[in-house]
């Protein structure tokens, strides 16, 4: 299975990633190498296989039901979390106007 | 005595405990010896106040009779995907260029806690992704080895590169690691360290930059075995922060080091004998056999059949997870924005995310979306999870032959920057037999075995069962004392 041009582009706007005219060039052949290479595992025969989903067996754990048990992931620090924002504003992160 | 320079984690912890020398003292040599080392650029920041700040307190507490904790007075290089706080954190990335994050990853903080200081943050590929470490925004790391009789810049492996690249040319006595396909392997095998990733779920991810979760896993990078168990007891444990942590004990993996392998059997799976290895890593990898023998071990012969699938299925498993953990970057909560005039909110995502990508993240997130979109799913993503099953189960029936599986770490020794760069395929091929053990959450480490014809160093690699980094340790170590390699770059950095 290939890829073309315009189905490389529609994958680069689901991604949210602008490309130009030269990248796309660029990369529908390479896309295209490494998708031909993979194809390789429709050979094996996987009827009756599980897909692998946690590698290590590990049970996921509930965490107790304590309100800001570890102060490290709890609330009350919006300047942490505002530091590093490119535009923050009156405490909130700030985008452009979305609603007209 | 020899310069503090050259010495490793252990007769540095050792050494400051005993009063041989200070912690200042070996964080300065240190500190001196990175300034020294731009050519190589292997730190993509500097941090010699951290250094000389951690060798104080272990100084201060020795003075007080305290204990200094596994990694006490010794300054490591922290691989620059690991959250560090008030330290710019930039997994190598434009997006990401000024980061500075307000928490410290769990990792990086236990080994703050075990007594460790850092030299600065190490170079990477960019988002861990790349086995050249010519993918990093902030430039190409070179080796400290060079091909006898060139003065081309060699590649020190990636995507860990500014770590070997540290530890070989002994700037730093040991550094961190992550390995999602090799990436602490590979780049150890290219510059003649060792380097271990632990079973999956040994070490928290908790503040490690993401890139493929179910397989990103930190471990760490050193010149000798010993000091690889010493950095791994300090860097392992349960974390509650991390869904995937393991909730067990840290074995004392030092006090148990053994290389007595009487009893042990080593399995040689036939399937790594694969078109384009290079002559000189099958003799490496004989060799290896004959050293392990010589320690008391059997050698079996095992068969993966499913080996050749490993590596196809790990570029399709690893791009999903990465284009979904890379959505984060969108320019409004952390790192670049760009924002063009008059652009709305979509339009900022697509420029910030084109302007603060590299072409391999970019490629990669592409494949990612593509194998995980509506009517594509089942055929790439499913059938590479299906494949991933059977990978590990080939691992599984292995294990009831063999304690352990010896193999090389790489097809081929360190290659020229830029030699391999045409064709991502043929870079992604470096991988071939790191990938397996990842796929399978399993510990494997690489210690080097012998320099090829060019002066160049070849690894081994020894892949052990879930939970039995002791058990690799242990057949390292064993490698490690029959090898004796003591072979050094030259200094031209």
């Amino acid at each position: 299975m290939s890829v073309t041009r315009e189905e490389v582009a529609k994958i680069a706007s689901l991604a949210r990633i602008k490309m130009g005219d030269d990248e796309l060039d660029t990369m529908v052949p390479e896309l295209n190498n490494i998708l031909n290479w993979v194809e390789q595992l429709g050979e094996v025969d996987t009827s009756g296989v599980e897909p692998m989903t946690a590698v290590i067996p590990n049970s996921l754990r509930l965490r107790d039901d304590v309100v800001d048990a570890d102060p490290l992931t709890a609330g009350g620090r919006r300047e942490d979390v505002l530091a590093n924002a490119p535009a923050a504003e009156h405490g909130f992160f700030g985008v452009p106007k979305v609603i007209e | 005595m020899s310069e503090l320079t050259d010495l490793g984690v252990k007769a540095i912890r050792d050494g400051v405990a005993g009063g041989s020398f200070t912690a200042r003292e070996v964080a300065e040599a240190f500190n001196a010896a990175v300034a020294e080392a731009a050519d190589l650029n292997a730190f993509i920041v500097t941090t010699p106040d951290h250094a000389l700040a951690a060798a104080d307190a272990a100084d201060a507490k020795r003075a007080r009779g305290e204990d200094l904790g596994i990694m006490g007075g010794v300054p490591i290089g922290m691989k620059d995907l690991f959250a560090t706080r008030g330290v710019q954190t930039t997994a190598a990335s434009h997006i990401l260029e000024g980061f500075t994050p307000q928490y410290e990853s769990t990792v990086s903080q236990k080994l703050w806690d075990a007594g460790a200081g850092m030299l600065g943050k190490l170079n990477l590929d960019q988002f861990a992704m790349g086995s050249s470490n010519e993918t990093s925004y902030f430039g190409n790391v070179s080796s400290p080895w060079k091909k006898n009789g060139t003065n081309a810049a060699m590649s020190p492996g990636g995507s860990s590169g500014g770590s070997s690249s540290a530890v070989a040319a002994r700037i730093a006595p040991a550094a961190t690691g992550t390995d999602t396909g090799g990436s602490i392997r590979q780049p150890a095998a290219f510059t003649g360290i060792c380097g271990i990733k632990p079973t999956y779920g040994r070490c928290s991810r908790w503040g490690v930059v993401a890139f493929a979760s179910s397989l990103d896993q930190a471990g760490p990078m050193a010149r000798s075995v010993e000091d690889c168990a010493i950095m791994l007891e300090a860097m392992a444990g349960f974390d509650p922060k991390d869904a995937t942590s393991l909730k067990l004990d840290v074995p004392q993996w030092e006090a148990g080091l053994s290389a007595d392998l009487k009893g042990k059997k080593i399995g040689i799976p036939k399937e790594y004998r694969m078109d384009g290895t290079d002559e000189a890593i099958l003799k490496s990898w004989e060799q290896g056999k004959e050293w392990l023998r010589d320690a008391g071990a059997e050698i079996v012969d095992i068969s993966l059949p499913h080996t050749k699938y490993a590596l196809p299925a790990y570029y399709i498993v690893a791009p999903a997870e990465a284009s979904s953990n890379l959505a984060r970057y969108d320019g409004v909560r952390y790192g670049l924005r760009d924002l063009p005039d008059g652009a709305g909110l979509q339009d900022m995502y697509a420029a910030t995310r084109a302007a603060g990508f590299g072409d391999e993240v970019k490629r990669r997130i592409l494949i990612g979306t593509y194998v995980l979109s509506a009517g594509f799913y089942d055929a790439y993503y499913t059938q590479a999870q299906k494949i991933r099953t059977l990978v590990s189960q080939d691992f599984e029936q292995a294990f009831g032959q063999c304690d352990a599986i010896l193999a090389p770490t790489t097809p081929t020794a360190s290659f020229p920057l830029g030699s391999l760069n045409e064709d991502p395929l043929t870079m992604y091929l470096n991988d071939v037999f790191a990938v397996p053990a990842s796929l399978a959450g399993l510990p494997a480490m690489s210690v080097p075995a012998m320099v090829n014809d060019d002066g160049l160093p070849l690894g081994l690699q020894i892949v052990g069962k879930p939970f039995d980094e002791q058990g690799v340790l242990n057949t390292g170590l064993a490698i490690q004392q029959r090898a004796g390699f003591d072979a050094q770059p030259d200094k031209w950095w």
